[in-house]
């Protein structure tokens, strides 16, 4: 008994060594792209999408719609932060597809030269997100002002946040939050909790909550609108399939789904 | 070096180099090579943050206002949590380490839930029970108009939460180690169950509560998901260091790596102190 846990225990670091060293060879990849590296070998290819944490519900839907399409070939997501992606992408994650929810974001790819011509596919405008008894009777923007109303932005690094920031400007309102969240959907789970009385998210989104939360529309999103860009990668590993990916998201039955979710057309 | 006086006395000798380390022979390759590859393997990140660190800007990214504070908000909430850890957490491993209830078994599975739990999920948690809306959080609201959500005291409740299993299993290995004939004699000489504890139990396990409580503090220091899902994220009030490095993480990746490596800085410098200190008194 004593042997063998002896025995284990000094094998196993050495296993581990070994398959550390051997799995880190030049590659940067980092460990948070939980997408597996795009491969054609044996005729199946696949074709690794990094898209914006908003695009989850649209994307997944196309990706089965694209699988259906070409028979062989499989969709890889990894939905996240674009400002995030845009990070794993120029430090060398195997990715085809980068679908951004901001062009700022998108910038980041292209000023790397790992994408050219990016194509705008959709747009999607804030609106105010209530819990669906709106307890601090929210009725538009400018009682987001009001200090008894308890509100939650994303913060300003993330897209969100820039957009929320334009429409508050428009409007001229100063608005004191109480948390500024890393992201749109933590941002709604607020909401959805009712730890706070009013946000400002995306109509997708509220969409999505599939009525646990109210939305409100209010004329200053229009000068705040988010334009998501969509490219094939030029360092692709399989830069047809990606292509055909783009091309399906652009196609009329693309805009049908997107436009289904709540977002517009560009 | 073993002076070579000790060399007379076999029995001391003995008791000596088992205590410092003192090694017989050179020490056998296959554990210094895997030792070497685990110290690499921790060490190599921290290399990564120095190499690209961007060095010629960093005094003026130390000097905007927003980096103190979150470091100041850091330190205060990780040391507060501690003590809570402390207060909460001793007594519930002594419970598990000494006292027999019916459930024992399973109340020491559950207090690593947290340790499972991905912090996030801990964090949405805390909001179901705390929050404004929380089984326990609306009473709190009702009838104190106390709500714990984007406030400092919910940031120190996030990471007590998620700290406080590791000092429990530290204290309760250190009580189980523990020599409990010392225990036994102290009642035989007629203490309390309660002096035993606080004369005899918690000078001998000492050194088990402090590994305990720096566990602890460096957790609650780097605690992440479970803060910004149930405190939330706001400069001053609730952002803390991990929480800044992350959003900064977001547009400038070179701010990201300056803060970390203030908090590691910081976080190390505060470590190492102390555990000089304290092994110097033992």
């Amino acid at each position: 008994m004593f042997r063998r846990l002896s025995r284990w225990a000094v094998t196993a670091p050495l296993a581990f060594t070994l398959a550390a060293a051997l799995s880190g060879c030049g590659s940067s990849t980092p460990a948070t792209t939980s997408a597996a590296p795009s491969s054609s070998s044996g005729g199946a290819t696949t074709v690794t999408v990094f898209a914006a944490a908003s695009l989850t519900g649209t994307f997944t839907e196309l990706g089965k719609t694209f699988e259906a399409a070409n028979p062989g070939t499989s969709v890889k997501f990894n939905f996240g932060s674009s400002a995030t992606l845009a990070q794993q992408i120029v430090q060398g994650a195997p990715a085809d597809v980068f679908a951004a929810a901001s062009p700022a974001t998108m910038k980041t790819v292209t000023d790397a030269s790992l994408a050219a011509a990016p194509t705008t596919f959709v747009r999607n405008k804030l609106q105010i997100a209530v819990p669906a008894d709106n307890p601090a009777k929210v009725d538009d923007l400018k009682d987001l002002a009001d200090p008894k109303v308890k509100v939650a932005l994303c913060a300003a690094q993330v897209p969100c946040g820039a957009a929320a920031a334009k429409a508050l400007e428009a409007a001229g309102l100063k608005v004191t939050p109480v948390t500024l969240e890393q992201d749109v959907k933590a941002t709604l789970t607020k909401v959805e909790l009712g730890e706070v009385d009013a946000a400002l998210v995306y109509r997708t989104d509220v969409l999505a909550s599939a009525g646990k939360v109210k939305g409100i529309d209010f004329p200053e999103a229009d000068k705040a609108i988010n334009d998501y860009p969509i490219a094939a990668l030029s360092k692709a590993p399989a830069p047809e399939a990606a292509k055909k990916f783009v091309d399906l998201v652009l196609s009329p039955q693309g805009k049908d789904v997107l436009t289904k979710a709540g977002f517009e057309a560009p | 070096m073993t002076p070579p006086t000790a060399e007379t006395g076999r029995d001391g000798a003995k008791s000596r180099s088992g205590r410092t380390g003192g090694v017989v022979g050179r020490p056998p390759w296959v554990l210094v090579l895997p030792a070497v590859a685990g110290a690499a393997f921790l060490v190599l990140p921290l290399a990564g943050l120095l190499v690209r660190a961007p060095w010629s800007t960093m005094a003026v990214r130390l000097a905007e206002p927003q980096v103190l504070q979150a470091l100041r908000l850091s330190l205060v909430t990780a040391t507060l949590a501690t003590f809570i850890c402390l207060l909460l957490g001793v007594p519930l491993a002594w419970l598990l380490a000494r006292a027999v209830f019916p459930g024992r078994r399973l109340l020491r599975a559950l207090i690593t839930v947290p340790l499972v739990l991905p912090p996030v999920v801990g964090g949405v948690a805390l909001l179901l029970v705390l929050g404004r809306r929380g089984l326990v959080g609306q009473w709190l609201d009702a009838a104190f108009g106390v709500t714990l959500p984007f406030t400092t005291a919910g940031v120190v409740v996030a990471e007590a939460f998620v700290a406080m299993p590791f000092l429990v299993i530290s204290v309760e290995g250190a009580l189980r180690a523990a020599d409990t004939r010392l225990e036994e004699a102290a009642a035989t000489l007629g203490a309390s169950r309660w002096t035993v504890f606080r004369r005899v139990t918690l000078p001998l396990v000492a050194p088990g509560i402090m590994a305990g409580a720096v566990l602890c503090w460096a957790r609650a220091l780097g605690e992440f998901g479970a803060t910004i899902t149930f405190a939330g994220n706001f400069p001053g009030q609730t952002q803390t260091m991990p929480l800044a490095v992350y959003l900064a993480l977001e547009t400038d990746p070179e701010a990201a790596i300056v803060l970390s490596l203030v908090l590691l800085t910081v976080s190390v410098v505060i470590l190492a102190s102390l555990r000089d200190k304290w092994t110097s008194t033992s």
